[in-house]
């Protein structure tokens, strides 16, 4: 779909920026459908969605094995830039992938350990047992194949995990304001 | 009521793991949409964002190298020779109100939190084609309208300054359908 040309742009100067207006180039794939025309994209894209789960288990594995893969090259070479940022990385998939794939207990788990990283002044100082701890649950969370994610007990693991990382970051970071409030803050996106 | 020819629209898709990939095709697909381009990084993307011209582009944040923040402030370069005005959906774990200023402030048009959703994707894509932003420029920012909303309680400091003539929405298509219904 082409782009509007240079004269179809409208701009307005004021003192301190220019307001560019244009007409909307998408408005041709918009089309105006009797009720009884209209199907459902969204239900369709669930279902197709729900033709892939039979996938999530093992690309669960694989993400798992991707953050176990990190956090042992953390600990061969320290915290490296490379090292971390593939951790924060592997983690970090977790946590907007599983709750998709099935695995939600994972996906809180892997925020928390993203927190850790993010926000711990200095990683090398961080007791080693607050990585194994969050690595380990999750690798457990999907070996088990949701059983542990499907009772209560994925959920109590996450919570744990969940407040002994953020009583740990509340810790460290009593004397960085800005990172305390972000530990503390709560998300603010809605998910849909 | 409206329906999106998905069918007609271009989109890119950025992200370095090959699930989310496999998922927004996917879905993407299931909409209607045929042309689905893919990226695994920034770089990638920026170029295939020249060579194919997509209509929507749908990034990831973090990734290697190159990632969706520095992808989002390439293409809004008003003085590049492709289209800066491409709406932008950033979809990401990353949902820290931080988050969310810094991606806005890099010009994303719209943002959706991981775990991704249908109803949260399509619902994205209508809001870009149904309800486009003006843009604003700035020395400091190029990209779409960061007010969505008109606050008269606002207290707060004023990024520009223009008097009540700097208020001009786009009209949306779906309010204007509305009020004709």
């Amino acid at each position: 779909m082409a782009k509007n040309s240079a004269r179809d742009i409208e701009v307005k100067a004021f003192p301190t920026h220019h307001v560019i207006t244009q007409p909307n180039p998408l408005r041709k794939v918009l089309r105006r459908v009797e009720e009884k025309d209209m199907d459902d994209p969204v239900g369709r894209a669930e279902q197709a969605l729900a033709g892939l789960s039979g996938e999530f288990k093992d690309w669960m594995a694989i993400e798992a094995g991707r953050l176990v893969t990190a956090y042992a090259a953390v600990q061969k070479v320290g915290f490296t830039k490379d090292a971390r940022d593939e951790l924060f990385r592997a983690a970090h998939d977790i946590k907007g992938d599983a709750a998709t794939f099935g695995y939600p207990s994972a996906a809180v788990i892997a925020e928390s350990l993203c927190r850790v990283v993010e926000h711990a002044p200095d990683l090398a100082k961080v007791p080693a047992e607050l990585f194994s701890h969050h690595i380990n649950a999750i690798q457990a969370i999907v070996s088990e194949n949701t059983k542990l994610d499907s009772i209560s007990v994925g959920s109590e693991l996450s919570r744990r995990l969940r407040k002994v990382a953020d009583e740990y970051l509340a810790h460290v970071n009593r004397d960085r304001p800005e990172h305390l409030e972000a530990v503390l803050a709560p998300s603010i996106v809605p998910g849909e | 009521m409206f329906r999106i020819d998905f069918n007609k629209l271009r989109f890119l898709v950025c992200d370095d793991n090959p699930h989310m990939r496999r998922i927004l095709r996917t879905l993407l697909h299931s909409f209607g949409a045929r042309e689905v381009y893919e990226a695994e990084d920034g770089a990638t993307a920026l170029e295939m964002y020249s060579h194919y011209v997509p209509d929507i582009v749908i990034t990831d944040w973090a990734m290697p190298i190159f990632d969706g923040l520095e992808l989002a402030q390439m293409i809004r370069q008003p003085e590049s020779k492709g289209n800066p005005y491409a709406p932008i959906i950033m979809l990401t774990g990353h949902s820290e109100k931080r988050r969310v200023t810094v991606a806005r402030d890099a010009g994303v048009t719209e943002f959706l939190a991981k775990p991704i959703s249908a109803k949260g994707l399509y619902q994205r894509i209508l809001n870009v084609v149904a309800s486009p932003r003006p843009f604003i420029k700035t020395k400091t920012y190029f990209g779409p309208d960061r007010r969505r909303n008109t606050n008269s309680a606002y207290m707060g400091p004023e990024r520009r300054v223009g008097e009540k003539h700097e208020v001009m929405q786009q009209p949306s298509l779906l309010d204007k359908a509305r009020s004709s219904i």
